[in-house]
């Protein structure tokens, strides 16, 4: 069982995004980098397989030479083989970094591909799809408990008041979102060994996809008035004056 | 033309379609599609949206939800009816079915659009980013043009149509674009008061300290008849299931009211719970991002204060 995990670097902002002069980008100066949340229960997922049915994980990612941080967190949590799509630092649109996934994966033997739901950066939501669609692999979104047996993904994802179960012939691919398990953390060895693994680095160039990038904006929050209601146990009776004006007690 | 792609989950409307319907109806002449016989019992509901021409596809084998094989017929009915544009709902069905539709079309998709402007040939969207906590203005080319609507900023309008022409379709589809179906269904048992419906939510973040910690938060919002949410800290470190979660990519709410206890406010929480009409937060930092943007604050430790609105409450 040979497993392909998608993944993307993206900035972690906590309080407030602040955005670049010419408004592309987040300022992320001060920020940290993280792998989007839904990969890294991809990331989980695919190492529970593996364990299961013996095999090896692949991790690949399209960013700039910085993202080699996150292929080496994958790394140090079980993953075997990483690949770095380097880009120049501009941020690809979904049709072209689709088209460089597959064709880098053009002639490789995957049993499955799994890519997060939608990157939490740009949620685009059709990088998955399209790069199924090049390999004529089944697709599947939006995954919440996957189970791979003799051949058959049993994928399962929620839909109103209850549970979609999909049966799908492998190879596939399939796209997951953050609950399906809980992400292990790297253990010391784990870090160790991949500090000493190779990457293996290819530099495609974009074609031209869309939709173009015109620029961000961040919205404006509508204007609220803060009531203070207290300091410590004496706000308690200004915050059952509150709960009872709503109509809860 | 511009065709909007109307869901259903085996005969019953997903109300997310009308309000996309509300969007497309700015951009143009609208006329729906609906994919499979099972549709057909919506199909007159569509009459108090503005619609005046469905588009029923029927094939055989389109008996329940299958992805490839609904977006492959909304290529071909977008051939072979020269449309302008393709707009669906951001839902996960939409989203899933446009995603496809493009790969089988290569051409570009727009995902959670909140507006659309017509310039040249193109359109000039606004969509969503960091589940709404930042937006994009894009360009988007090419014929169809392939969007979606993010869910809950339209309200679907009604403005009634003079009358309803419903045309079948016929598709050309083989048992390949069947290689994902729904095989089987689980409907849910009922869980009480859950997070989407709940009036009230008492959640935690990281300051609640341990799973025990969140018995107090269970006490006060079985007594206020709620649910508990929680912040993603939460659930990383396994005090609650991800089905807590509140946030980009947890559960969006839409509550009466939110109480956040031990909460920052991260944007990724934000986006989360800023639907709710009014949020309470209870924190020991002035200084919270949350604070800012609460209705309501408490600056105190919520391992005191909750324990003695308990108190309170069951002293009325
Ligand atoms: C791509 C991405 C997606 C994300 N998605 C989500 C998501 O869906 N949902 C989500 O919640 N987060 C999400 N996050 C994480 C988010 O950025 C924050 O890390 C997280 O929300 C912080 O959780 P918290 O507020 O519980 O913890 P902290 O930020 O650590 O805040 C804890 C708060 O508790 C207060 N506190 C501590 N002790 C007490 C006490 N005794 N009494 C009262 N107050 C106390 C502190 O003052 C502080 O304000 C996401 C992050 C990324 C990068």
């Amino acid at each position: 069982m040979n497993i392909l995990v998608c993944i993307k670097r993206v900035p972690a902002p906590g309080r407030s995004i602040i955005l670049s002069e010419d408004k592309q980008e987040i300022i992320t100066r001060n920020l940290g980098f993280t792998i989007s949340p839904h990969e890294e229960c991809a990331i989980e997922e695919a190492l529970r397989i593996k364990e299961k049915n013996g095999g090896s994980v692949t991790v690949l990612t399209l960013g700039p030479d910085t993202a080699v941080e996150q292929l080496r967190q994958a790394m140090a949590q079980g993953v075997d083989e990483a690949i770095l799509l380097q880009t120049d630092g501009k941020e690809w649109d979904p049709m072209a970094t689709s088209k460089a996934i597959a064709d880098a994966i053009a002639d490789k033997d995957f049993d499955l591909l799994l890519f997060g739901n939608e990157s939490a950066d740009s949620g685009g939501y059709q990088v998955g799809s399209r790069v199924a669609f090049a390999k004529d692999f089944p697709f599947l979104s939006g995954v919440k408990s996957l189970h791979v047996a003799e051949g058959k993904a049993i994928a399962s994802r929620e839909a109103l008041h209850a549970r979609e179960i999909y049966e799908i012939d492998l190879p596939a691919a399939i796209s997951v979102k953050e609950g399906i398990n809980l992400p292990r953390y790297p253990s010391l060895p784990g870090r160790m060994r991949a500090r000493r693994k190779e990457i293996t680095i290819l530099k495609p160039a974009p074609i031209s996809g869309g939709p173009e990038k015109l620029q961000l904006r961040v919205p404006q929050g509508e204007e609220n008035q803060v009531e203070v209601l207290g300091y410590g146990v004496e706000a308690v009776p200004r915050v059952m004056e509150v709960l009872q004006e709503l109509n809860f007690c | 033309m511009i065709l909007g792609f109307i869901e259903h989950d085996r005969g019953t409307l997903n109300k997310a379609s009308l309000e996309m319907l509300t969007l497309a109806r700015r951009l143009g002449s609208v006329e729906a599609v609906v994919i499979g016989r099972k549709g057909a019992t919506i199909t007159h509901e569509l009459k108090q949206y503005g619609i005046s021409k469905v588009h029923l596809v029927v094939h055989d084998q389109l008996d329940d939800y299958a992805p490839t094989a609904w977006a492959k017929s909304l290529t071909q009915l977008a051939t072979s009816l020269q449309v302008e544009a393709i707009l669906a709902s951001g839902s996960e069905r939409g989203n899933e079915v446009m995603a496809q539709a493009a790969a089988i079309m290569n051409l570009p998709l727009a995902t959670n659009c909140v507006d659309v402007v017509l310039r040249e040939s193109d359109y000039i969207v606004t969509r969503l980013r960091w589940g709404g906590s930042l937006v994009e203005e894009a360009r988007l080319s090419g014929k169809p043009k392939l969007l979606s609507v993010a869910q809950h900023v339209f309200a679907a309008e009604e403005t009634l149509s003079e009358d309803l022409v419903i045309v079948e379709q016929e598709v050309d589809l083989n048992d390949k674009d069947f290689r994902v179906r729904v095989t089987e269904r689980v409907e849910n048992e009922s869980e009480g008061v859950s997070l989407t419906t709940a009036r009230v939510i008492v959640s935690g973040g990281r300051g609640v300290g341990s799973s025990e910690g969140f018995d107090k938060l269970e006490e006060l919002a079985q007594l206020i008849d709620g649910a508990v949410g929680c912040s993603r800290v939460v659930t990383n470190k396994g005090w609650r299931p991800h089905s807590d979660q509140v946030g980009q990519t947890g559960t969006r709410v839409a509550p009466d009211l939110y109480i956040a206890c031990g909460i920052s406010g991260a944007i990724q929480h934000w986006v989360g719970c800023k639907a709710a009409k009014k949020i309470l937060v209870i924190n020991t930092d002035a200084e919270a991002p949350i604070v800012q943007k609460a209705d309501y604050v408490v600056i105190a430790d919520l391992h005191e204060i909750v324990p003695a609105i308990i108190a309170a409450i069951r002293a009325l």
